[in-house]
């Protein structure tokens, strides 16, 4: 096993250099550095454009620039933003907290109240509350999340405000403007809302997910072989079925993590939530390359990890497969 | 026997009507509208009126009827995911096929490739490889400019593919080793030949699933994009879904609700309905499921 996660790890390393290259490339041609750093700097001497360039790695030959790039990533010599000329890591830490928060906030909801809708269809196929179920999970998936964003926002905030008086949840933002230090409540209302949206998307998933990997185990044979031996019906399903079916939902939670990204990008956005989605979309607005690439790095290199996650968890979870 | 176990699925029968009915509206349009595209229902004072008698859904920031905009905005968003799955259906089942039979090296990259894509977040793709696409200069001429409905098309149809390979590739994977696919070829029938009379024809089921739910994310796609600014700007006030759903958020603020409600609810009950479809779609071809009724 140690052995197997050792090997794994030593082979994230060019797997993650090749895949930041193809990244380099991709934003290198796609959104053009050297003209949005002129177009920020209209004024910028020959001089500190070349030092622009040298401090990007953004050499006209791909591979040498990226190996520049490279050796100034890896020695924490990370260039400053187009806009505004600010330090990247402070930033980019703060959205990262941000969001990591909010998206553990939402994974916790969403996979416990997926499972429980779950199982509680499987319990009986076919009958209302399944139907009830996977009808609610189809619209669930349908929905895109600004979709529910913008419906929640003109329900809760604008119209409760309206009709009662005083908006519910705020919509905007971690805390209110002009707040400084920190408040666990006040933060917590400000999360209600975006996490509620992210939370929606997974409960749909998952409570599909596990409604039918638990329908597969419940008419498995070793279930029958439990039920003769007389265990109790209760027993029965926590012992036997639910964590047998745990499995593939497990495998499927770590590799899913980039459809969760995905979701708190947009819903990040409606609700001028400072995280790692906001980050990127101003960042790849501005074509600001220095804020572009560290971002790339960290999806690249926890995607890697949430992989492998996915391959461990499944070997510990399932003893019938050997991880070799 | 498909065909009954398709009618049983309730909920797809409904969705065929509403989309049949939705389909019906767009094609019409020139009779089912009731003003052009970029006209004003009543001079000004005209702008976010609420909904009434002369503009049904209420009208938007320069007196546009919402009714008639959201008629010619599905109308282009139908045209951009009909088209683009079709493309990478078609696509995907010719390279999902190819690698799924020869295997090797082949079928070793498109795996890889396909893995690499549907590893990063897919907005943060689409944006990139948008701009990417975008900058191509010899590609201009064929696929349009960065904001025209056939960049978007072609956009979409590029990743759009490996969803549906992926598919493809382990249908053949399964089928191939089949008796009759032996027999086809101890007969001597060429690769070619197995491909396209055993092995795309048995996995006719799968594929029409996946048809069904490229349409969906193509048209969902092309709303995200739109939200975000980057999608489709057809010229002349022209509109798609995704520009109206994308308005709504500068509507809520204010508590213009229609123009945040309506969009919203007809880009929900499309990719509802096409959902239902497709899930009746799979049950009624996978040959496993014997539901009988």
């Amino acid at each position: 096993m140690l052995r197997y996660v050792l090997r794994r790890l030593a082979w994230a390393v060019p797997t993650l250099l090749f895949i930041t290259f193809l990244v380099y490339i991709a934003l290198r041609t796609g959104t053009d550095p050297v003209a949005s750093y002129k177009r920020v700097n209209a004024r910028a001497t020959p001089a500190k454009i070349q030092q622009y360039i040298d401090a990007n790695g953004l050499d006209p030959n791909y591979v040498r620039g990226y190996f520049r790039w490279l050796g100034n990533f890896l020695t924490f010599d990370w260039p400053r933003s187009i806009k505004g000329s600010r330090e990247v890591w402070p930033a980019l830490k703060d959205a990262l907290a941000n969001t990591i928060r909010l998206g553990i906030a939402a994974s916790a909801v969403g996979i416990v109240v997926g499972l429980m809708l779950g199982v509680f269809a499987a319990l009986r196929p076919g009958g209302r509350r399944d139907v009830a179920v996977n009808t609610a999970a189809f619209v669930g998936i349908s929905v895109p999340p600004y979709v529910s964003a913008i419906l929640f926002q003109l329900l809760f905030a604008v119209y409760w405000s309206r009709w009662f008086g005083s908006t519910l949840f705020p919509t905007a933002g971690v805390y209110p403007p002009g707040h400084t230090g920190f408040d666990l409540a006040l933060m917590a209302k400000h999360m209600v809302l975006p996490t509620f949206v992210v939370a929606i998307q997974i409960i749909a998933v998952y409570s599909r997910y596990m409604r039918s990997s638990l329908l597969d185990v419940l008419s498995s044979e070793y279930m029958r072989t439990a039920r003769s031996k007389g265990i109790s019906e209760r027993r029965v399903l926590f012992k036997h079925g639910l964590r047998n079916a745990l499995i593939p939902v497990v495998t499927i939670a770590a590799l899913d993590v980039g459809a969760i990204v995905g979701g708190l990008i947009i819903t990040e956005n409606i609700f001028s939530y400072p995280g790692m989605g906001m980050y990127f979309l101003t960042a790849f607005g501005d074509g600001d390359f220095p804020l572009l690439m560290p971002w790339m790095v960290i999806i690249v290199f926890s995607t890697l990890m949430f992989n492998l996650l996915a391959d461990i968890s499944y070997a510990w979870l399932d003893p019938r497969i050997r991880l070799e | 026997m498909a065909f009954n176990r398709f009618v049983s699925h309730k909920a797809a029968v409904v969705s065929v009507f509403v989309m049949a009915i939705l389909v019906i509206f767009v094609a019409l349009s020139p009779f089912t509208a009731r003003y052009g595209v970029n006209e004003a229902v009543q001079a000004p004072p005209n702008y976010f009126l609420t909904p009434r008698a002369n503009a049904w859904l209420g009208t938007d920031d320069i007196g546009r009827d919402l009714y008639s905009r959201l008629i010619y905005g599905v109308r282009v968003s139908l045209v951009i995911g009909l088209f683009s799955a079709v493309i990478s259906v078609v696509l995907g089942c010719l390279i999902g096929a190819v690698a799924g039979f020869r295997g090797g090296r082949f079928d070793d990259v498109v795996m890889r490739v396909t893995d690499l894509f549907l590893a990063f977040p897919f907005l943060v793709t689409l944006l990139v490889m948008r701009n990417v696409l975008g900058s191509i200069e010899w590609l201009r001429p064929i696929i349009g400019d960065l904001s025209s409905v056939r960049f978007i098309i072609v956009l979409f149809a590029v990743f759009g593919w490996m969803g549906v390979a992926r598919i493809v590739r382990g249908q053949v994977l399964a089928l191939k080793e089949r008796e009759f696919i032996e027999a086809a070829r101890a007969v001597g029938a060429s690769r070619w030949y197995i491909v396209r009379r055993h092995l795309l024809p048995n996995s006719i089921g799968p594929i029409m699933v996946a048809l069904t739910f490229s349409v969906v994310s193509a048209i969902i796609s092309e709303a995200t994009l739109a939200f975000f600014g980057y999608g489709p700007q057809a010229g002349d006030g022209a509109t798609s879904l995704g520009i109206l759903v994308g308005a709504a958020k500068s509507a809520v603020n204010p508590g213009f609700w229609w123009l945040a409600v309506f969009p919203c609810l007809t880009l929900v009950v499309i990719a509802l309905s096409i959902n239902f479809i497709g899930d009746a779609l799979r049950d009624a071809t996978d040959p496993r499921l014997q539901r009988d009724s």
